[in-house]
């Protein structure tokens, strides 16, 4: 047991969670982040369903690893997150239909986002199962809390509610003149609201910060 | 063993595919039935919608208490019990086997008629369900959704304040559908016509659109009194 959870292995789980996380540092993955963060529902389950590819797909390309043949490995490591996401989806189809029908072509768009491709590349390609797993649920939650996040902002301040629990739709607040901000609804906020969460870390993080 | 040999490469990447093939299939033939339940459920709540309740928990008991039968219209207008399965795609069913769908409800003792209609939008497909009283002609309620229409904008049509404006309007005029939408502020025949909405223009001429095509596939049933 020693061996499973060394500083070595703490580290390939925790980094992606801050100090190497996809999305704030390495700048991936932004395309989905915009897109299914107008509501926090949908981003909790992108963020769970990225997850459990990455670390499923990291899994298997690790596993392989030695007997890809070279010259087709980005192929190979496609058809393997190609036929993963293919599977997730039909079962949210299956089990949470709302949600998949809210998360609509991003599931299937999860195929081409950076970060698991570049896991399977930089990581999986070179290293064990067990690392490979660990460092695929560190990515994957190092996104799924981004996500979280900034759909957090959207959903609070875009429709006044949280998972759809009205919080601020009240006629006393809008007498006061607080009315929903229809923008946050809109990709660029969260563009915005992702910038911030960047700046807040790199401003904390001195060696982030380029030269 | 040389995994870059050329023959090797070639029977790795069609195992390969084989194995994942039949993996897929597996999966969506073994949740195939729970799919189409779930779709099944959802059309019934899009159903429901029309006819103003909305916001329920258990749709298939809903469902039973206020949709009556499911029918089919036959050309000369008169319904005929739909024996075959719940249709999930109209376009399909009105295309290829001329079978239109008419849902038949009671509410409280009045008797309603729900039609589906479907179109396009700006960016992709918009569809919904048109309720009608029993007079075929008064709208009692609609639904619209859409696939992928701008937020705040063509996305509105999905929202209450538009579809409430439909409540009360007419259908037919003449023997011609008149319910549609006109640009905000054009509205000429108030008692048929409702505002679009500002900024979104393409998709209210789209449900504009749809309301007459797909309606109009009725026009025998509606005015056959």
């Amino acid at each position: 047991m020693g061996q499973l959870f060394s500083k070595k292995n703490k580290d390939v789980f925790s980094t992606p969670l801050g100090m190497n996380n996809p999305i704030t540092v390495q700048v991936l993955g932004i395309c989905s982040a915009l897109a299914v963060t107008a509501k926090l529902e949908p981003a909790i389950v992108m963020g769970l369903s990225v997850t459990v590819i990455t670390a499923f797909s990291n899994v298997v390309i690790s596993l392989l690893r030695k007997t890809i043949p070279n010259r087709i490995r980005i192929i190979v490591q496609l058809v393997v997150v190609a036929a993963l996401v293919t599977i997730v989806s039909e079962i949210l189809k299956a089990f949470a239909y709302d949600v998949s029908v809210q998360l609509s072509v991003y599931v299937g768009l999860i195929i081409t986002n950076c970060i698991l491709m570049g896991r399977l590349e930089a990581f999986a390609m070179q290293n064990g199962p067990w690392e490979s797993f660990l460092d695929g649920i560190g990515n994957g939650l190092g996104y799924a809390k981004i996500l979280v996040i900034v759909a957090f902002f959207r959903e609070l301040l875009g429709s006044g509610s949280l998972l759809g629990f009205n919080l601020l739709n009240y006629d006393w607040l809008k007498e006061m003149g607080y009315i929903n901000n229809g923008l946050m609804l809109m990709p660029p906020m969260a563009l915005i609201i992702v910038a911030c969460i960047i700046w807040y870390q790199r401003a904390h993080h001195n060696d982030l910060q380029e030269k | 063993m040389n995994t870059n040999s050329n023959s090797y490469t070639i029977i790795y990447a069609s195992v390969m595919v084989i194995i994942v093939a039949f993996l897929l299939a597996f999966v969506s033939s073994s949740l195939r039935i729970k799919q189409t339940k779930n779709i099944e459920l959802d059309t019934k709540k899009q159903i429901l919608a029309a006819l103003n309740i909305r916001g329920i928990k258990d749709v298939a008991v809903e469902y039973k208490k206020y949709v009556k039968s499911d029918m089919l219209m036959s050309e000369d207008g008169t319904l005929t019990e739909n024996t075959g399965a719940f249709a999930i795609n109209y376009e399909k069913e009105a295309k290829e086997s001329k079978r239109f769908n008419v849902f038949v409800c009671d509410m409280d003792g009045q008797t309603k008629y729900v039609f589906p209609v479907y179109g396009t939008g700006l960016w992709g497909a918009i569809w919904g369900y048109v309720a009608l009283n029993g007079d075929k002609d008064t709208v009692y309620g609609v639904y619209f959704s859409h696939a992928s229409e701008t937020p705040g904008l063509g996305a509105e049509i999905a929202s209450d304040w538009f579809q409430k404006q439909f409540e009360g309007k007419k259908t037919v005029e003449d023997g011609q559908i008149a319910l549609g939408v006109e640009k905000n502020g054009k509205v000429v025949k108030p008692e048929y016509q409702v505002d679009g909405v500002s900024g979104g223009t393409i998709t209210s001429k789209g449900v504009d659109a749809m309301l007459k095509t797909c309606l109009g596939n009725y026009t025998s049933f509606l005015t056959n009194k």
